[in-house]
């Protein structure tokens, strides 16, 4: 497609980044529907013809599954939008939710020519209209699949990287079955991103998708319980474990075990894969606190901070024990956060929470920060402040400090090979594990990461898993 | 979807439910439990099994209706089907040669001690079963536990067993009985099991407890069960259900299990014994 693009005249640069229509915040701070519509097709076209089609293009070393980024924007510019999914699929399966929660200001927009400039073309909002315009049309394609090589495969675990490598194994022609340990598949997308963020019904679309190509997906069944990875070992020929990093971390601070303190993952459980937010009208009840202060500041923290603020809170909090320039967090969604009244508390640590006789909260200790000299991690360490003390009146508090991988499988397998920090460890290149004929990859390697690079270790472990299938003479 | 193969009223309130889940029965063990949704809106609740028949592929639960969820699940017929039965999970309660074992049921845990008898009794224990209810018409199984049992003896409030009071009675109708206990395990409400853990502690060999708290998932994922034990905080649903009653710490446990009173009550108008 790049080959016969028209590249005659020279172009302007047209600095004019399109904006994409959102909910005012006033209002979606009171809903649960998506913040931002999506482009519409004029918005779209005239995004893509932004686009420089760079001869060498650098936005596509910036993707970590090398979309042919200048391909698929060139069709949407042709208003070819069938050639524009079907250039995007052949390297994601999950254009849709890319194009939301990508963190693309560091990925392929980050290396776009134009930022330089500082007007990236908008290459996540045009994969998510590419992605969007195949639905309005309804018009699925489904593509070829190879001839059935009778080898059969398990992925566990249902989140972007087991979706990447059930869809693509499906299409080599094995026999894929899917194994999920909750009652619904999409991993994170469907228990953690809320539905502001990234609709459910897109999640499903996707799942529902692979389905329809022929992979079998079998809910509520726990590997390490239900049946230990050696037993699947029996009746498969090739196993992926992609079970992600599920397991929260608390803070060690007196008063993490009053009511009204969660995880992060309990919170966002209850709302999204249990349904919080229409309750009565499901039965997972979800409380609404007036004042929520959340701890940390990734996507994560945001994310329970904006859905404490749909849910009423009057003051929703962010405490966060570094400044604004080190946070974690996507800067478009620090910058919704922001502008839906969520109050920020830079350079602050709590320290402690205090209940009262009933064992709620009602209060927490924190402590001012200042930062130091740059850690590890290269982002400036911060330092408490001494006796800067103070107390603030709280009914509820969310610790979204991290999460690590879940130690079922590992606990229950015992010559798969661990690190100390838990996670499984796997070749980078293939995602070979210390078990013959088992893969991983994903948070549940990686250590809690992002959506793209779960799918891109996904499709490493596909290449890897195929060439193994194709030589194996196995029965 | 797992079929409903059978569902009864066994006393006042309290349910037995057995559904077909061959692959949970094929690898279940005393002390563990199931998370169960009765249908595709409801929530994922935690019960404790109680018996499981491996040729048939079934298990059985009893429990007792407390709330919106467990009062769904009592009023399914056999034919009924639903979407969620997950496990087993949780640890296994611990099976070895202890000696005098005395194990304490009330409520839904008589039913979900009697796996734990049958695996005690085969290991050669000697066994001392003591039930415990309001009322003579609320016990039930207890021609279950008499042939594995050394001794039986049912408590009741009322005296309508023939003897009257609650679990702390249990200490001296043992020393009546010259019974030493080598351990003691206990399950049903949180009340009991309290109960046995500060009542029986004279004794001072390990009470194990088989905990309830709230849970979501059940594989470590939520930390909503989590608990304080020995000073450490422990997930009940990957790290238990069953503790040492001895090193738990019940003020902060009792209290999380009343977070969601107000919404519950709300769901439902009139709940069973307020379900602690
Ligand atoms: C609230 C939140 C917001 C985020 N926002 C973003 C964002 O904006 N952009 C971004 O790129 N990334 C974001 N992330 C990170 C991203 O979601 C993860 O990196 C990604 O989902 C990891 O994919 P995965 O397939 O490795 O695992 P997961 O998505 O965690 O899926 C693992 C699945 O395996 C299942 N499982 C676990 N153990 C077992 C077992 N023993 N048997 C069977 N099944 C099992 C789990 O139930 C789960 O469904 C966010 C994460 C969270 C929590
Ligand atoms: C490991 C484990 C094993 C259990 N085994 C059994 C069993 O074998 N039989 C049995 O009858 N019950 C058992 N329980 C308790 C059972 O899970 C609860 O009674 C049930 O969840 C209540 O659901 P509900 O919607 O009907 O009541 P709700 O309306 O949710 O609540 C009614 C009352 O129960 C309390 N409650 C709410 N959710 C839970 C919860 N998840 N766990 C405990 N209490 C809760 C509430 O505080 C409220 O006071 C077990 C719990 C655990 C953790
Ligand atoms: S998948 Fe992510 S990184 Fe790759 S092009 Fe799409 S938005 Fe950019
Ligand atoms: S670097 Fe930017 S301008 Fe160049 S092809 Fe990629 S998106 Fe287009
Ligand atoms: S129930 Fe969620 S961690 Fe135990």
């Amino acid at each position: 497609m790049r080959g016969n693009l028209k590249m005659k005249e020279k172009k302007t640069l047209d600095l004019n980044r399109q904006e994409m229509p959102k909910q005012s915040p006033h209002i979606r701070r009171r809903n649960f529907k998506e913040v931002a519509f999506g482009y519409t097709p004029e918005l779209a076209i005239a995004e893509a013809k932004r686009c420089l089609q760079c001869k060498k293009p650098f936005c596509v070393e910036g993707c970590p599954v090398d979309i042919n980024i200048p391909g698929f924007i060139q069709c949407i510019a042709n208003e070819e939008y069938t050639g524009a999914i079907r250039m995007l699929k052949e390297k994601n399966c999950l254009p849709a939710v890319c194009g939301r929660v990508c963190p693309q200001e560091e990925q392929c927009e980050q290396r776009c020519v134009l930022n330089k400039k500082g007007a990236p073309v908008a290459i996540g909002r045009l994969e998510r209209f590419a992605a969007e315009m195949e639905v309005i049309k309804a018009h699925i394609e489904m593509p070829e699949i190879d001839p059935p090589t009778g080898k059969k495969v398990a992925v566990v675990g249902s989140g972007p990287a087991g979706i990447t490598v059930a869809g693509d194994l499906i299409m080599l022609g094995h026999e894929v079955t899917m194994y999920e340990a909750l009652h619904e598949a999409g991993g994170v997308l469907t228990y953690g991103i809320p539905e502001f963020r990234l609709p459910k019904a897109v999640v499903q679309r996707e799942i529902n998708y692979i389905q329809k190509l022929g992979v079998k997906l079998i809910t509520n069944f726990v590997v390490g319980k239900t049946k230990t990875l050696k037993q699947l070992l029996d009746q498969y020929h090739a196993i992926f474990i992609g079970t992600g990093a599920g397991l929260p971390w608390f803070m060690n601070i007196p008063g993490e075990n009053l009511n009204g303190v969660y995880s992060a993952n309990e919170y966002l459980t209850r709302m999204n894969l249990m349904g919080g937010f229409q309750y009565p009208r499901s039965s997972t009840p979800i409380k609404k606190h007036k004042r929520v202060a959340v701890f940390g500041g990734g996507n994560v923290a945001m994310d329970c901070a904006r859905t404490a603020a749909r849910l009423g809170a009057e003051k929703a909090y962010i405490v966060y024990r570094r400044s604004r320039q080190e946070l974690p967090a996507r800067l478009e969604e620090v910058e919704n956060a922001e502008e839906e009244g969520i109050i920020f508390q830079f350079l602050t640590l709590p320290t402690k929470l205090i209940g009262n006789e009933n064992g709620w909260i009602k209060e927490i200790e924190c402590l001012k920060m200042r930062l130091g000299e740059p850690d590890d991690s290269g982002r400036r360490r911060p330092i408490p402040i001494e006796g800067s003390e103070y107390i603030m009146p709280m009914d509820a508090c969310i610790i979204a400090i991290g999460n690590s991988p879940n130690p079922l499988i590992p606990d229950t397998t015992p010559d798969l090979e661990v690190s100390w920090r838990g996670t499984i460890v796997a070749d980078e290149e293939t995602g070979k594990t210390s078990i013959d004929r088992v893969w991983a990859g994903g948070d549940i390697v990686t250590g809690a990461a992002t959506v793209i690079l779960a799918m891109g270790a996904g499709r490493k472990a596909t290449l890897s898993m195929h060439d193994y299938l194709s030589k194996s003479k196995q029965k | 979807m797992f079929e409903v193969i059978e569902k009864e009223m066994i006393v006042p309130n309290l349910h037995l439910l057995t559904v077909r889940a061959p692959e949970i029965v094929e690898e279940i063990q005393p002390g563990q439990f199931v998370i169960v949704r009765s249908d595709d809106t409801a929530e994922r609740i935690p019960l404790s099994v109680s018996d499981w028949n491996p040729p048939e592929g079934t298990l059985t639960i009893i429990f007792m209706e407390v709330g919106a969820s467990t009062g769904k699940l009592a009023s399914l017929k056999p034919g009924d089907s639903i979407p969620t039965v997950v496990g087993p999970l949780g640890r296994p309660t611990e099976i070895d040669k202890f000696g005098t074992v005395v194990c304490i049921g009330g409520c839904y845990g008589i039913g979900s001690i009697f796996p734990t008898i049958k695996a005690l009794k085969k290991k050669g224990n000697k066994i001392v079963t003591i039930l415990e209810a309001r009322s003579r018409n609320l016990l039930y199984w207890e021609e279950k536990m008499a042939p594995l049992s050394k001794h039986l003896f049912c408590i009741s409030r009322d005296g309508s067993t023939g003897h009257k009071g609650h679990v702390k009675n249990s200490v001296e109708i043992l020393k009546q009985n010259k019974i030493i206990p080598d351990r003691i395990i206990a399950n049903g409400c949180t009340f009991l099991i309290y109960k046995s853990s500060k009542d029986l502690a004279d004794f001072n060999v390990p009470i194990i407890v088989s905990l309830n708290p709230i849970m979501i998932d059940g594989t470590g994922m939520c930390g909503v069960c989590r608990v304080t034990v020995d000073g450490k905080m422990r997930f009940a649903c990957v790290d238990g259900p069953d503790f040492d009653g001895r090193l738990i710490d019940w003020e902060e446990l009792l209290k999380r299990r009343k977070q969601y009173v107000n919404e519950e009550a709300f769901l439902v108008h009139n709940s069973g014994c307020g379900g602690i």
